[in-house]
């Protein structure tokens, strides 16, 4: 089966008051899906992990978030993108507990978690780019 | 700058979150609070979170400390209010917010802030018959 998009948009994060504006916006698809309450709550919480990353490591950049169909199943893609330093080992950045800043390096393993497919590409120099997809059963 | 409101009610201090938090903000709360329990000797702390609708790990660990700060002051935190399916992501997200006393409503919160500041009170009173 194909997956179309149905909708998207981009939204710019260069400050911290960015990301309101973004978690509201996606929260605006998942309704659209037709997520439970429990599943938008998961991927807002995802998207505001990532969007901290995105503005901490990453410099600030840009977020696309697409309403996506496949067969019967609704879904919300939000990608993540910057043009920061980048992660220099990817497996060491996804495990449990483990932090280059000051947090308790929850944030990619744990978005993980809440989210149904997770993709992470980055390169030294050029930048990062994290894919999340919640469907809406998922 | 954006700051929550922090309200005084007797020994309490009540702080009600109706926006959506982000770092900042989270962190300004942070540290007013803590501000305030000093300026005011509180005795507790009250945080409705019933219009929060998420909390990730920075705000899940801004409530942690201002529940062990609060207490090294020698004031109880009582989150309460949070939405379940707040509290099912959290879990998952892997911050089961160790620490935090909650409460289901603001109602229940205020008696178990209560209880705790008897007790403790009784506790005083019986170290000082044992001193008799």
């Amino acid at each position: 089966m194909t997956t179309t998009t149905t909708n998207k948009e981009e939204v710019f994060i260069v400050r911290e008051q960015d990301v309101v504006p973004l978690r509201n916006r996606v929260k605006d698809y998942a309704i659209a899906a037709g997520m439970s309450i429990l599943n938008q709550t998961k991927l807002i919480t995802a998207t505001s992990e990532l969007v901290r990353n995105l503005l901490k490591y990453g410099g600030g950049g840009r977020g696309l978030i697409e309403a996506l169909v496949i067969g019967r199943d609704n879904g919300v893609r939000v990608t993540f993108i910057d043009n920061g330093p980048g992660i220099a080992d990817l497996s060491l950045a996804m495990k449990d507990g483990y932090s280059t800043g000051k947090s308790m390096g929850l944030g990619l393993p744990g978005t993980k978690r809440l989210v149904n497919e997770f993709a992470i590409q980055s390169e030294l120099g050029k930048g990062t780019t994290v894919t999340i997809i919640k469907w809406k059963n998922g | 700058m954006e700051r929550i409101p922090i309200l005084k009610m007797g020994d309490f201090l009540l702080v009600t979150i109706q926006v959506d938090l982000y770092d900042q903000l989270a962190e300004n709360l942070e540290s007013d609070l803590i501000n305030t329990v000093k300026k005011y000797s509180s005795k507790g702390v009250l945080i409705d979170i019933s219009a929060v609708s998420i909390i990730d790990s920075f705000m899940g660990r801004i409530l942690g400390n201002i529940a062990v700060m609060s207490k090294i002051m020698d004031a109880q935190t009582v989150v309460v209010g949070m939405q379940p399916a707040v509290a099912i992501t959290l879990v998952e997200l892997g911050l089961p917010l160790n620490g935090v006393i909650s409460a289901l409503n603001v109602e229940k919160g205020m008696d178990l802030l209560r209880a705790k500041m008897y007790n403790s009170d009784d506790e005083e009173q019986y170290d000082y018959d044992d001193n008799e």
